[in-house]
């Protein structure tokens, strides 16, 4: 398994400043790579590898990127690849998919998912639906990726999680890595996959650094689409998370390690399709369930398992209700008491478990 | 020379059959035309107001826009008879855009439209067999039965919208394509004039302008957008002017040689790298917006008369043809009949073959794909997708 370490978070020091990375030099063993340079460098290696892919948003070409994500891009291929766009959500998307259907490969960026509600209508009714509608006479290949969820500060138009919206769809395929290992292998999976897929990054993991084994710094690198990863292995509950909560579920772990509780951390990386079967799997093992995200409670990923576990052979196992951890059910405050207090904290999902467990 | 040879026929009850073969020397090969000239919008030169029409091409622009005349009328009838449900716009009396813009550019060219589709559905290439089996929800439609009225697709021809406004920026997108992979082709994007109001069709205007891209934009203005007359939704009406920076011109939509000579003024301006351009076809419909809209509790029915009275494109091209000497009334009679049959046959078929399995539920969800289950309405209930 690897072995994580997050600055951070846990404000140790010893680890080494992330190292800055060059294309195309050859690397050591094992390297310490931030979430934002694993997207560009897997976005790198697709442009290289495939002529149809190019990549579409605001400020993505001149500035950098507006969180720096596709650095280095544009110098590296140029206008026809990388194409800075007015501030035209919808418009940007339909032109986006058109070209998808005509057999470009796009990677349409938001600058934050929240402004893809413009566009909303293009990625389920013109994307997700296609294939269906015609029969299988089109397809469309095309990413949509971005800063999802909650960032520090940005409060309540900015901070909206919405896997649980496309999550809903079919049709799309929807992604929601955490680490740099996730972010790489995963989008490029979605690169390469023939569909439309809905890639939920967030701004709060792209500073951070994680260890990338040898394997994940090839260029066919993939991680597949649709498998959850158990980032900790336990036997008294499982938590299942997605994106950067991830990183609470870990640490809580840990807290509740010192009091002899080992929990089993699931990562579920993709949002649809889910990996019910790693879930179920864990749940049969540990006996007790706790999904834990960001996003609101009513209609979420955490409602989604928690059906599906009563539906399903998971059920029978359970020692106790399952149960969700979710951000509050309120739009997003700024002032960083109340914030602190609208998603869920490591403090929030140890007393869950300890709830669950009665101890 | 011209040969006339009067076959007599007697027949056993006595009646007698006057059959006429007359060879086509009698007739002409072409003939040269006039056209409307087109209202201009940033553009010095419009198309030219003269066009040539060969024998050929007339027919074959006679036979398409009375084919798809026909199958709208035949979809209108099995839409009463309720095999035909949902969503059917019938695009009758605006032949003469679908078939005059086919006829202006190539098939390696590109098109999309919004939900008055089946013309050009035709016209990209598709049988009427399976447009009208689409129609029916069959397994032999265009779309496997999954699509419907408003979701067809072939080659080069990206639907089929349903989405008002929509199909404006995919078209564009398929343009930018068409830049992408510099093979000079280009893309007609088609809307109407009750899309024409739509927010990202001003989006896609200015990032087609500003990439250049090869976009035809295409406003069908057939005067409603459902029961809303232009006057009462637009501030302007002067669609073609409404690309502000983009060029215009504005095009008799009735009349299948000019919209074809505009569209091949058009689309030799957008290919070779000037940028979009948008042409206002001035157009109308006979139905009502949908089978559901009878169309007449918003224009009158003398209206309606009118337009089929004095511009209705199937006879303006037939009368041109016949007082030209380019066709004859035996000529033009026999494809009616061909064209009858056709459609029949196509409604036959379309009534006649099964509804899609219901194997086939849950397929065509992802291309290129493993297999995978689908839940079905109960958690007992596990179907199968395959790509």
């Amino acid at each position: 398994m690897a072995y994580l370490r997050s600055i951070l978070r846990s404000g140790k020091n010893g680890v080494p400043a992330v190292l800055r990375r060059e294309f195309h030099r050859t690397l050591p063993a094992a390297m310490q790579v931030t979430v934002r340079d694993a997207i560009k460098e897997a976005m790198d290696e697709e442009l290289e590898r495939d002529e149809r892919v190019f990549l579409l948003g605001e400020e993505v070409a001149l500035f950098e990127g507006a969180y720096k994500v596709t650095r280095g891009l544009w110098k590296k291929y140029g206008d026809k690849r990388i194409i800075d766009t007015p501030i035209a959500e919808i418009g940007f998307t339909g032109i986006a998919v058109g070209a998808a259907m005509a057999g470009l490969r796009p990677v349409v960026e938001y600058m934050s998912f929240n402004f893809s509600m413009q566009s909303v209508d293009h990625i389920i009714n013109s994307a997700a639906k296609t294939y269906y509608m015609s029969g299988g006479l089109q397809p469309v290949s095309i990413v949509f990726r971005g800063p999802n969820g909650a960032a520090p500060g940005v409060a309540a138009q900015h901070a909206q999680c919405f896997a649980a919206w496309y999550g809903h769809v079919p049709g799309l395929k929807v992604v929601s890595p955490w680490s740099a290992e996730d972010a790489k292998g995963l989008l490029k999976s979605a690169i390469r996959d023939d569909n439309p897929v809905v890639f939920l990054e967030n701004e709060i993991m792209y500073s951070v650094p994680f260890e990338m084994s040898e394997e994940s710094q090839s260029k066919d690198f993939l991680i597949p689409i649709g498998k959850a990863k158990i980032e900790r292995k336990g036997n008294h509950v499982t938590l299942v998370s997605h994106s950067h909560v991830v990183s609470r579920c870990m640490d809580a772990a840990a807290v509740l390690a010192k009091d002899g509780i080992e929990c089993e951390v699931i990562n579920l990386r993709t949002i649809r399709p889910m990996d019910m079967e790693a879930i179920e799997t864990s749940v049969m093992k540990t006996k007790h369930l706790i999904t834990v995200e960001g996003g609101w409670p009513q209609f979420g990923v955490g409602g989604e398992i928690l059906a599906r576990i009563m539906e399903g052979p998971g059920f029978g196992y359970l020692n106790a209700p399952a149960v969700r951890v979710t951000g509050v059910d309120i739009p997003m405050p700024y002032a960083k008491l109340l914030e602190e207090n609208t998603l869920p904290q490591i403090k929030d999902i140890v007393f869950s478990v300890k709830k669950m467990l009665n101890v | 020379m011209p040969i006339n040879v009067f076959i007599i026929i007697r027949k056993s009850q006595g009646s007698r059959v006057v059959v006429s073969a007359r060879s086509f020397a009698d007739l002409t090969p072409q003939a040269s035309f006039d056209i409307k000239r087109c209202d201009l919008h940033r553009l010095d030169e419009g198309p030219s107001v003269q066009t040539v029409l060969t024998r050929e091409d007339g027919l074959r622009y006679y036979r398409t826009m009375q084919t798809v005349r026909r199958m709208e009328l035949k979809a209108d009838q099995l839409y009463k008879q309720k095999i035909i449900r949902g969503f059917c716009h019938l695009y009758d009396g605006q032949e003469a855009c679908a078939v005059g813009i086919e006829a202006g550019i190539n098939p390696t060219d590109h098109l999309i439209t919004a939900y008055r589709v089946h013309g050009y559905t035709y016209t990209r290439g598709v049988s009427v067999k399976e447009i009208l089996a689409e129609l029916t929800g069959r397994k032999g439609g265009i779309a496997k039965g999954k699509g419907g009225s408003m979701h067809m697709y072939a080659k080069n021809f990206y639907g089929g919208n349903g989405i008002v406004g929509a199909q404006v920026p995919l078209g564009a997108g398929v343009a930018l394509a068409c830049q992408y992979q510099a093979k000079n082709e280009v893309c007609v994007t088609l809307y109407g004039d009750g899309a024409a109001n739509q927010g990202q069709i001003f989006e896609a205007f200015n990032m087609a302008a500003l990439w250049k891209l090869p976009c035809i934009f295409i406003c069908e203005n057939n005067k409603y957008g459902m029961g809303t007359s232009v006057e009462r939704a637009s501030a302007s009406t002067d669609y073609y002017k409404r690309g502000d920076y983009i060029p215009g011109l504005r095009v008799d939509g009735m009349d299948v040689l000019s919209v074809r000579e505009a569209t091949r003024f058009a689309a030799d301006y957008c290919r070779y790298g000037k940028g979009p351009i948008l042409m206002e076809l001035q157009t109308y419909r006979y139905h009502g917006h949908s089978m559901s809209d009878p169309g007449v509790s918003y224009r009158t029915r003398d209206e309606i008369q009118e337009v089929r009275g004095k511009s209705d494109p199937i006879t303006m091209l037939k009368d041109r043809m016949i007082s030209n000497n380019m066709a004859s009334l035996e000529e033009i009679k026999d494809i009616d009949a061909e064209i009858r049959k056709e459609i029949e046959e196509a409604a036959q078929f379309a009534t006649s073959d099964p509804e899609p399995p219901l194997e086939d539920l849950c397929n065509h969800i992802f291309f290129n794909d493993t297999p995978f289950e689908v839940r079905g309405t109960s958690p007992w209930v596990k179907l199968k997708s395959i790509s």
